[in-house]
C-alpha cells in the first residue's frame, strides 16, 4: 500500500514480550502501541486516489419503498458512484450468518432503523455524506412488530414473509427465527416433591457491545479484477464466505487482510462495510474508503438480545432443587443474525451450574423491526444467567437458607448431567469457586471518610454519585451479592468448529526462528502473544514471528464464543508438533548416526536445541536445519459436538463448560438511586492460564462490562421501532470510576480434553457479574429489581 | 463553511455584525460536536481563540470578570475559593480533556438546560456583559436563559464577560447523572448562601426547559431564616424548614420524560438535592467556614 501517514515516534520493543512460553505473562507486542496512541486501527488507513464511502440509511423502522432517485446526488461534483438495490451484480443480493436474510441493500422495503439503502462513493468524505443527504428515498411507512405480542397477533405483519431457511420449517409462527425446546424429567412429579415454588419474571434490556473503534475498512481494487479488503472483523473467512458471492468473485480473488481492530466483544462477526466498500472499489475502479462515526456504529452492527424470561423453581425444605420451568423470549430484530444460535446456548443453559433433573425449558429468538440483535459476550447466557441467579436468591430467601450455601448445595460437578443429556466430563469446580469469592475478605466501610482531629473529610470519589457531589454519606446503604455462571465454550451444535494454523522454522542469522501464520482476529483478546508463547514452548526457539492475519491461509473460526486458544492455539500447538516431528526426522536422518539417543530417547526442542528426555543435547535445531526449510500447515479440530434434538433438546452439543463467580460488594444512595459498586470479586475455573496476565484482564473487562450491564447500559428503542440513544452521551459505558476493585482467583483444574487442559474464559465473567451487581443491590435496597439495567427511578419509585 | 479567525474583539465584533449567523467557536467541546454529528452545519464559524482578553479573568471587589472562554480547569485551580460553586459544578464536566476546553461562555451560548454551570452562577449572582458593534450591555442571568438551547443574545452579539459575585459564603452544587463520571445531567442543583444580605440563592438544572431560580423556595427559607434568627444563632436549621424547602425547589421544576430520566425521578432528585445541599452549606456556615465536610477528592481529580 503506498502512502504511509505516520510511523510510530518511538518503537522500543519491551523484551517481556518478546520472550516466555506458556505459563508466563508475556507481554501483549501491541501494548505500547496502543496505549501511547500509536497503533493503526482500521480507521487509521489511507491509500493513495482513494475514495470515501458512505451509507444512507433509513430513518423508518418499518416502511415499503416506493422509489429512489439517485440523479441529483450523483450529479454533485466530486461524486464518483451511487448505488441502490438495482446495482447489485449478482442474484445474490443477500447474506448472513447462519442464513442468508440480510439484504446488502434494502429492496422494496425497511424492515429497521438504520438499515442501509443505498451507498455513495466521492472525493471527501463531506462530499459524500452531502451526496447521500441527496438521494431521494419515497417511503411509506408500515405498521411495526417490536414485542412478541404484536409480533405473534393473528394479524400481524410478517418481518420476512418469504423465509426459505432451515428454521422456517419448525417454527410456530414465521415471527419466530427459532425455537428450541428442553425437556427432561418428569416435572409434573418433581414439582409435586417441591415444599416451595418461586417464580419470577425477568427482563434485560439492549446492550452494546461499545467497542472504541468504529466499523471501517478499505478496499482497493486489483488489476485481476479482484479486490483486496484490509478491514476489522472477527472472522476474516466467514465474511469472505459472505462477500464474494455477492461480488460475483471467486474467493481466491477477494482477498482480505485483518486491518487493526478497536475491539469486537461479538459486533463485528456480522459484515457491516465490507460489502459496501468492495462493491464501490469495483464499480469506481479506485480505493474506497469507509469509516462509521459513532452515531453510525450503534446501527451498523447487532446487539445483545433484550430478553424476558419466565421462570418457576421447586424446592424441598431442606434447600434441593426439584425442577425448574422457564420460557425464555429474545428479540432478535429485523435479521436473523446469530439469532438461532443465541437460543440454543439460552436455553441449554437455562438452568445454569445446578443440578436440576426434571426440567421443561422453551426458548425463541423473534423477528421484529428493532434493531437486528446477534452475538456479544455471554451469547444468550448472560439472559438466563440474570435470571436463574435472581431465582436462587428468591429461594434461598424463601427457605432462610444463606444465599451461597444454597447454591453450593444444589452446584453441580464433574459428571453432572446437562438439560441436554450431555454429562459434564471435565472439572466444574462451581461450588469451590462460590467457596472462594464468599472466603475473600470484604472491603472496609464508609472508605469516603478519612477523620482527623478537625472533622471529618469526605471523598466523593467513593461515593454513589462520584464527582457528581451528590451525597456525603446520607441515604447510603450498603448491600453484598453472589452469583455463578456457565458458559459454553466454541461453537457448539454439530457445527465444524476448526482453526488453521501454518508454521514455519528456518534458520535465520544462525537462529532457529518460526514463523506462526493464521487467520486469527486479534481483536484485543492477546492471541497473538499466546500463540507465539506456544511456538515458544513447542519448538524450543526465542524468536518467533506472528504474521498478519489474512485469507492466504485457512480459517481461523471466529474470535468468539471464548474459543480463540482453545481452537486456533491448539491448530498452533498441533502444527507446532508436526514442525517438530519433522525437525527431528531431519536430525535422524543428518545426525541419527552420531549418537544413539536420537533413535531412542524421548526428544525434544528446548533453548534451541535437539535435547533428551534425560537433558543431554544432542544438536543444535540450526544446525538440523541448516537450509532447510519446515513449512507446514494444518486443521485442527476439537471433539465433534451434535445438534439438540429440536421437539426434546436432547444431544451433546457443547464442547466445553466454563465457569465464574463474583461477589459485589455496593453502596446505594436510596434516595437518589445512584449505586457505587465497591467491590466485584471473582473466581474462575480458567482450566490452565497460559498467559495469567492476559487472563486477568479478560476477568477484569468481562466483569466491567456485566457491571455496565446491571446498572447503566442500554440501547432504548421507543416502540416505533427507533433507537432514542445512539451516541456515547446517552449510551453510558462504565468510566474508571464506575469500576470497582476486582480481585480475582484463578483456578487452573485442567480439562483432560484440551490443549494444555486450558478452558475458553473470555466470556464467563460477564455472566456472573451483572446478577450479583443486582444482588447486592436488592440487599442494600430491599427491592425485587426484575430488570436490568437498574435505573435511579426502579430504586426510588418514579 | 468559511472560517472566521478574528485576531482581536473588536475584528470579532464586526465579522459578527457582517455574519449574523455565524456560530462562536472557542473550546469547540460543544459546536464540534453537533458538526460532527451533523446536527448543524453552519454556513459560519467564528473561531474566538485568537481573542486574548476572552481567556483572562479578574478578581475584584465584589465581582470575579471571567473571560468567556476561560476554561473549567482554570476555574478549578484558580478560583475555587471566589466560586467554590462553579469549580464544583465544573468538575462534573465531562472528562479532564473537556475541562481543559470547555468553558462558562460556551455553555451560555448553548444555553442547553442541561449546562452544569447554569444552576452555580445562578446561585451565585451572575450578570453576563455581551457586545456587539452598537454597543455593550449587561443581562442578568435570570434573563438570559430565554428557551431550550435559546438565550437572550441578539443575532450580532457576543458574550463577552461573565460577572458573578465572589462568594460570601458557603456555596455547594450537586447533579445526577447515571454514571459516577463524565456525565450530563440528569438534573442538577446549586445553592449560595449570601450571609451579608441574609439571602439563600439557588438554581436548578435540567429539570425545566430553561436553568431557573427556585424563587419561592428561596423566599421561603430566607423568611424562616430571619423569623428564627438563624443566621445570627448559627443553630442548626429545623427539619421541617429543609424539608419545606425541598420541596418548594421540586415543585419549581418543570421537567420532561425522556431518555436520560423520568419526570418524576427528576422533580424528586433536586429536592433531595435541594435538602442536601442546604445542609451541607449550613454546617459549613455555622461552623465558621471551616467546613465540618468537604470534598477534597474532586480536587485531587481536576
Amino acid at each position: 500500500m503506498a502512502g504511509v501517514t505516520r510511523t510510530p515516534t518511538t518503537l522500543t520493543q519491551d523484551s517481556a514480550a518478546t520472550e516466555g512460553g506458556i505459563g508466563e505473562s508475556t507481554l501483549r507486542p501491541d501494548g505500547t502501541l496502543k496505549v501511547t496512541g500509536e497503533f493503526a486501527y482500521s480507521s487509521d488507513m489511507w491509500h493513495e486516489d482513494m475514495l470515501w464511502g458512505f451509507t444512507l440509511r433509513s430513518p423508518h423502522a418499518h416502511a415499503e419503498i416506493n422509489g429512489i432517485d439517485t440523479a441529483e446526488a450523483l450529479a454533485q461534483a466530486g461524486v464518483h458512484a451511487v448505488l441502490t438495490y438495482d446495482d447489485l451484480p449478482t442474484a445474490t443480493k443477500r447474506y448472513g450468518l447462519e442464513f442468508a436474510d440480510t439484504p446488502v441493500l434494502a429492496h422494496g422495503r425497511v424492515r429497521h432503523h438504520g438499515e442501509p439503502v443505498a451507498i455513495v462513493a466521492a472525493d471527501h468524505p463531506e462530499t459524500a455524506r452531502r451526496a447521500a443527504a441527496r438521494i431521494r428515498v419515497d417511503y411509506t411507512p408500515l405498521p411495526v412488530v417490536h414485542d412478541e405480542a404484536s409480533a405473534l397477533a393473528p394479524d400481524a405483519p410478517l418481518v420476512h414473509d418469504d423465509r426459505d431457511d432451515h428454521h422456517a420449517e419448525h417454527v410456530p409462527h414465521p415471527n419466530i427465527v427459532h425455537r428450541q425446546p428442553i425437556v427432561r424429567g418428569d416435572v409434573a412429579a418433581a414439582r409435586a416433591r417441591a415444599d416451595v415454588i418461586v417464580t419470577g419474571e425477568y427482563e434485560i434490556g439492549m446492550q452494546d457491545q461499545a467497542f472504541l473503534g468504529p466499523e471501517s475498512g478499505l478496499a482497493v481494487p486489483a488489476e485481476d479484477g479482484g479486490v483486496d479488503l484490509y478491514v476489522a472483523t472477527q472472522w476474516l473467512h466467514s465474511d469472505l464466505r459472505q462477500i464474494a458471492p455477492v461480488l460475483g468473485l471467486p474467493e481466491e480473488k477477494v482477498r482480505m487482510t485483518l486491518s487493526g481492530v478497536g475491539g469486537a466483544f461479538g459486533g463485528r462477526e456480522d459484515l457491516s462495510m465490507q460489502i459496501h466498500g468492495c462493491l464501490l472499489a469495483l464499480r469506481t475502479g479506485k480505493p474506497v474508503k469507509i469509516v462509521y462515526n459513532r452515531f453510525e456504529s450503534f446501527f451498523g452492527h447487532v446487539h445483545r438480545h433484550p430478553a424476558k424470561l419466565w421462570y418457576e423453581h421447586g424446592a424441598t425444605r431442606d434447600g434441593k432443587l426439584t425442577h425448574m420451568k422457564c420460557r425464555i423470549v429474545l428479540d432478535g430484530g429485523a435479521y436473523a443474525s446469530a439469532s438461532p444460535a443465541v437460543v440454543g446456548n439460552a436455553s441449554s443453559l437455562a438452568v445454569g451450574p445446578y443440578v436440576v433433573d426434571d426440567v421443561d425449558i422453551e426458548a425463541v429468538a423473534l423477528y421484529t423491526n428493532n434493531p437486528p440483535c446477534g452475538a456479544m459476550r455471554g451469547f444468550g447466557a448472560v439472559q438466563a444467567c440474570f435470571a436463574y441467579e435472581s431465582q436462587m436468591d428468591k429461594l434461598a430467601a424463601e427457605l432462610g437458607l444463606d444465599a451461597v450455601e444454597f447454591r453450593r448445595l444444589n452446584a453441580m460437578s464433574q459428571g453432572t448431567v446437562m438439560p441436554t443429556g450431555q454429562e459434564v466430563d471435565s472439572p466444574a469446580p462451581v461450588a469451590e469457586l462460590l467457596r472462594r469469592v464468599k472466603a475473600m475478605p470484604l472491603p472496609p466501610g464508609k472508605q469516603w471518610e478519612s477523620g482527623d482531629a478537625a472533622g471529618t473529610s469526605v471523598d466523593v470519589r467513593a461515593l454513589p454519585g462520584g464527582l457528581s457531589n451528590t451525597t456525603h454519606g446520607e441515604g447510603v446503604v450498603r448491600g453484598v451479592g453472589y452469583a455463578v455462571g456457565i458458559k459454553n465454550v466454541g461453537f457448539s451444535e454439530g457445527f465444524d468448529d476448526y482453526s488453521t494454523a501454518r508454521v514455519r522454522l528456518s534458520v535465520v542469522g544462525g537462529e532457529p526462528v518460526a514463523v506462526v501464520h493464521t487467520a486469527m482476529a486479534e481483536v484485543g483478546q492477546g492471541g497473538v502473544t499466546v500463540h507465539a508463547q506456544i511456538a515458544r514452548t513447542e519448538l524450543g526457539v526465542t524468536h518467533v514471528t506472528i504474521n498478519p492475519a489474512d485469507t492466504q491461509v485457512g480459517s481461523a473460526g471466529s474470535t468468539s464464543a471464548s474459543r480463540q486458544t482453545y481452537v486456533t492455539g491448539g491448530a498452533v500447538k498441533h502444527a507446532c508438533e508436526a514442525v517438530r516431528e519433522q525437525v527431528l526426522e531431519l536430525g535422524r536422518a543428518k545426525l541419527g548416526t552420531y549418537h544413539p539417543a536420537w533413535a531412542t530417547a524421548e526428544l525434544v526442542l528446548e533453548g534451541g536445541k535437539v535435547v533428551t528426555d534425560g537433558g543431554e543435547v544432542l544438536a543444535g535445531i540450526a544446525e538440523v536445519l541448516e537450509d532447510e526449510v519446515v513449512d507446514i500447515e494444518l486443521e485442527w479440530r476439537h471433539r465433534p459436538t451434535e445438534a439438540f434434538d429440536l421437539t426434546t433438546g436432547q444431544g451433546r452439543g457443547h464442547v466445553q463448560y466454563s465457569f465464574a463467580a463474583h461477589r459485589a460488594v455496593v453502596e446505594v444512595d436510596t434516595e437518589l438511586g445512584l449505586v457505587k459498586v465497591i467491590e466485584l470479586a471473582c473466581a474462575q475455573d480458567v482450566g490452565k492460564a497460559l498467559n495469567p496476565q492476559s487472563v486477568v484482564g479478560q476477568i477484569q473487562g468481562g466483569t466491567t462490562q456485566g457491571l455496565g450491564l446491571a446498572v447503566m447500559e442500554e440501547i432504548v428503542v421507543d416502540p416505533t421501532g427507533k433507537v432514542r440513544n445512539p451516541s456515547f452521551t446517552d449510551y453510558l459505558i462504565p468510566t474508571i470510576l464506575d469500576t470497582p476493585t476486582i480481585p480475582v482467583d484463578v483456578l487452573e483444574l485442567a480439562d483432560p480434553h484440551a490443549p494444555y487442559g486450558l478452558r475458553g474464559m473470555g466470556e464467563a465473567p460477564t455472566l456472573s457479574s451483572t446478577p450479583a451487581v443486582v444482588s447486592a443491590i436488592r440487599a442494600a435496597t430491599g427491592l425485587a429489581l426484575r430488570r436490568v439495567p437498574v435505573r435511579p427511578e426502579h430504586l426510588t419509585g418514579t | 463553511m468559511d472560517f472566521l479567525r478574528p485576531a482581536s474583539w473588536e475584528e470579532a465584533l464586526a465579522a459578527k455584525a457582517e455574519h449574523p449567523t455565524a456560530v462562536p467557536i472557542a473550546g469547540g467541546t460543544d459546536v464540534m460536536v453537533e458538526i460532527n454529528f451533523d446536527h448543524r452545519r453552519p454556513a459560519y464559524l467564528l473561531d474566538l481563540n485568537r481573542v486574548a482578553e476572552l481567556h483572562a479573568y479578574e478578581v475584584g471587589e465584589e465581582n470575579v470578570r471571567l473571560g468567556a472562554s476561560v476554561p473549567y480547569t482554570r476555574i478549578i485551580e484558580d478560583l475555587r475559593t471566589e466560586l467554590p460553586g462553579l469549580a464544583l459544578a465544573g468538575h462534573t464536566v465531562g472528562s479532564p480533556q473537556i475541562r481543559n476546553r470547555g468553558s462558562v461562555g460556551g455553555n451560555l451560548g448553548a444555553a442547553s438546560p442541561a449546562g452544569d454551570s447554569h444552576p452555580a452562577l445562578l446561585a451565585a449572582g451572575t450578570e453576563i456583559e455581551v457586545a456587539s458593534v452598537r454597543g455593550t450591555r449587561f443581562i442578568p442571568v435570570e434573563e438570559f436563559y430565554t428557551g431550550v438551547k435559546r438565550n437572550a443574545l441578539e443575532p450580532d452579539e457576543l458574550i463577552k464577560t461573565v460577572h458573578i459575585k465572589k462568594a460570601s459564603g458557603p456555596q455547594q452544587f450537586s447533579k445526577v447523572g447515571t454514571r459516577n463520571a463524565m456525565v450530563i445531567a440528569v438534573c442538577a442543583f446549586g445553592i449560595a448562601l449570601h450571609p451579608e444580605t441574609r439571602t439563600v440563592r439557588t438554581g436548578i438544572g435540567s429539570a425545566a426547559p430553561t436553568p431557573l431560580r427556585a424563587t419561592a423556595a428561596e423566599e421561603f427559607l430566607d423568611a424562616a431564616l430571619a423569623e428564627g434568627g438563624f443566621w445570627e444563632s448559627g443553630k442548626t436549621i429545623t427539619p421541617s424548614i429543609a424539608r419545606q424547602f425541598a420541596e418548594l425547589v421540586s415543585g419549581a421544576c418543570n421537567p420532561i420524560d425522556d431518555v436520560r430520566g423520568s419526570a418524576r425521578y427528576r422533580r424528586h432528585a433536586v429536592g433531595i438535592m435541594a435538602r442536601r445541599t442546604l445542609g451541607w452549606t449550613w454546617d459549613e456556615y455555622r461552623s465558621g467556614g471551616r467546613g465540618a465536610r468537604s470534598t477534597e477528592g474532586g480536587a485531587q481529580c481536576a
